[in-house]
């Protein structure tokens, strides 16, 4: 999984480094067997998919069979790793509900838009991955850019969530990080191999109902134990900045801008906008999940469905962090005082240790790893689709029979996975530098998402326009990051990253259309299916569109997901 | 039927319920009750657990994946009533 936007507590080396004696589980036999089972289920659904895997696009994209609750849930699992959810809890303990707007704000809009606008072009031009849109659209210089810059993220991404896993079951357990890593590793291949997407998707499922079946109990009896919500609320108000923990807007101290009027249009604006619609509508680990259902309307209810569980995903997420804030005395120190033992990335550990008794600790660990591995597959199957067919079919080895590239993509797999332990050893080594190249790649998004809404909506733009807003968007963004980080100007929270990204997406605009004026377009047949005007209608939706009960329409059910998104942060928040 | 993702989180939540009731109710410790504020939350969460998985169960019983057929296969129609079953 790739960070949003780079919350201020991604979960990093650092926990693993501290407190690895404090952190050391008690844990029986019993959880372990519940780990096991979990284990023999993972294998299970990649034996059971592969035989239903006869031909590549059985493989990448399961045959484009799946209905749409199943991609949905998929779609959100495959962004719920285990970085994401130790992370969140952590903003949780430190900033309280503002943590909130990494859900409702930073990720709902995106996804209902995203089902709405973006997913009939990208279902109905019947191309199999995000960069071969990019291609169809732009030809092969925003491609290759896109294609190469996805496949490399991935990889290294994939490596640094499997360094993560090995380092918490060393610390929870006590195995060397070797093992972990190496286990988890040919856990994730060989579902992977044998299964293709479908494997992944079905484990991501299952994940999702493991996730919720150990943070929900840990969510009501952490409650419990502080007195219940009334308890939570007591004891959150009482601090000095209680108001502020304990509503998520303005949300100064996520923002990092002390005026009310810019926190709140910082986030909106770079939070809601530009980092998460860059995230939610270019990236493909996302959008592949939409390519394996079976009609248009699936696809496009694909992201929307996701969107309801994801509404509610935070309250326990965030609140078990914040619960953590105040029952554990390492992280209420670190709160109180700035510095302590803990860091807030434990805050989840440290909760479950502390609240969770033997057998449901068991599926507290269960989840842990199934959102380590599934973050990890998430990454590792877009991963071999692009490798297959956007980069060795398209530019290595053309025209030959379809068994070959699922052979190509099988053996992509062990080479990704290969890559990636190698990642997670140096890693190890190099926990610094992997930080860094993880917010790089969340600066290939923002000036994404504007080349293609630019590109989907205006025929007149170039495929030089293409490659060179791509290219230099994220290069502005680089810069404006590297200024900040030799401190030439401030911002502290989640300040720099809003600034970076918003200033990728306006170089990527402003360069497009500049350069679109200077070159020439593509002649409008080529342009059917992938730009707004040249597409006929029908091509945008099913025959039977019109014939969809109300819960299967679309553009309902985002109407819906709206107003409670809206309703969420009004009463809530 | 059997590999259909509603068969499968059945299956694994019905094992977890199974093994958390028992677990609960052979080996409930005071310290464990400390933990946990008083409540036998391994037996809550169990019970939880399997009803959540008979719902699956009976969800795949209730409306079974249609059969395909050899030459065009249709997509399985599984949609389920609006939104997601489990937040």
């Amino acid at each position: 999984m790739q960070p949003l936007a780079q919350p201020p507590h991604r979960f990093d080396s650092a926990a693993a480094v501290l407190g690895s004696d404090q952190l050391r589980l008690d844990a029986a036999p019993v959880d372990y067997a519940l780990v096991a089972v979990y284990f023999v289920f993972v294998l299970g659904i990649g034996l059971m998919a592969r035989a239903r895997v006869s031909s590549s696009i059985d493989f990448f994209l399961s045959g484009r069979s799946l209905p749409a609750w199943v991609t949905g849930l998929a779609f959100i699992s495959a962004n719920l790793g285990a970085v994401e959810i130790m992370g969140m809890s952590a903003n949780g303990a430190e900033y309280g509900m503002p943590t909130m707007h990494y859900f409702w704000i930073g990720a709902v809009p995106a996804m209902l838009f995203l089902g709405v606008v973006m997913m009939p072009f990208y279902y109905g031009s019947k191309v199999r991955s995000v960069p071969e849109f990019m291609r169809r659209r732009f030809g092969t210089g925003a491609h290759l850019v896109n294609a190469l810059s996805f496949a490399v993220a991935q990889v290294l991404i994939a490596g640094v969530n499997l360094y993560l896993l090995g380092s918490i079951v060393n610390v929870l357990l006590g195995w060397p990080l070797w093992v972990s890593v190496i286990v988890a590793a040919l856990i994730v291949l060989s579902y992977i191999t044998l299964g293709g997407l479908s494997a992944a998707i079905y484990n991501e499922v299952l994940q999702f109902f493991v996730i919720v079946a150990a943070l929900l109990p840990l969510t009501l009896v952490g409650l419990h134990r502080i007195g219940g919500v009334s308890g939570l609320k007591d004891q959150v108000t009482a601090r000095p900045d209680g108001a502020e923990q304990w509503h998520s807007w303005p949300g100064h101290e996520l923002s990092g801008f002390s005026n009310n009027f810019l926190s709140v249009t910082g986030i909106v604006l770079g939070l809601g906008f530009v980092l998460s619609f860059g995230y939610w509508t270019t990236n493909f680990v996302e959008v592949q999940r939409a390519l394996a259902t079976h009609s248009i309307s699936a696809a496009r209810r694909t992201p929307i469905i996701g969107a309801y569980p994801k509404m509610f995903i935070p309250f326990i997420v965030v609140i078990p962090g914040m619960v953590a804030a105040l029952l554990i005395p390492q992280i209420a120190e670190l709160k109180n005082t700035g510095h302590g033992d803990a860091t807030y990335n434990q805050s989840l550990l440290y909760l479950m240790k502390e609240v969770l008794p033997n057998g449901l600790l068991g599926v507290g660990l269960a989840g842990l790893l199934a959102a380590f591995m599934a973050g990890m597959a998430a990454n590792i199957s877009a991963f071999n689709t692009v490798f297959s067919y956007d980069l060795w079919q398209q530019y290595v080895i053309k025209d030959k029979p379809d068994g070959y590239y699922l052979t190509v993509g099988r053996l992509a797999t062990v080479g990704a996975t290969a890559i990636a332990i190698g990642t997670a050893f140096i890693a190890g080594s190099f926990s610094n530098m992997m930080d860094y190249l993880q917010t790089l790649f969340s600066f290939f998004n923002a000036p994404l998402f504007a080349t293609f809404i630019l590109g989907m909506f205006w025929k007149r733009m170039t495929p030089t326009a293409g490659w060179v807003g791509l290219v230099f968007g994220t290069l502005s963004a680089v810069v404006v990051f590297i200024l900040n980080k030799a401190e030439v100007f401030h911002l502290s929270g989640q300040g720099s990253s809003f600034v970076a990204a918003g200033v990728a997406f306006v170089v990527d605009m402003v360069l497009s259309i500049a350069v679109s004026m200077w070159t020439a377009p593509k002649p409008d047949a080529e342009l059917v299916g992938l730009v707004y005007s040249e597409t006929p209608k029908d091509q945008l939706s099913d025959p039977d569109a019109a014939t969809l009960p109300w819960y299967q329409r679309p553009v309902l059910l985002a109407g819906i997901a709206l107003v409670i998104v809206i309703a969420l942060n009004i009463f809530v928040g | 039927m059997l590999f259909d993702i509603r068969t499968i989180v059945g299956s694994l939540l019905g094992c977890y319920g199974l093994i958390l009731v028992v677990t609960a109710l052979v080996h409930d410790t005071a310290a464990d009750r400390v933990r946990t504020g008083g409540w036998n939350i391994n037996l809550w969460a169990g019970i939880g657990m399997l009803v959540a998985a008979a719902a699956f169960l009976l969800w795949v019983v209730l409306r079974p994946v249609r059969q395909l057929t050899e030459a065009e296969p249709e997509p399985a129609d599984t949609e389920p009533p609006a939104g997601p079953s489990e937040p």
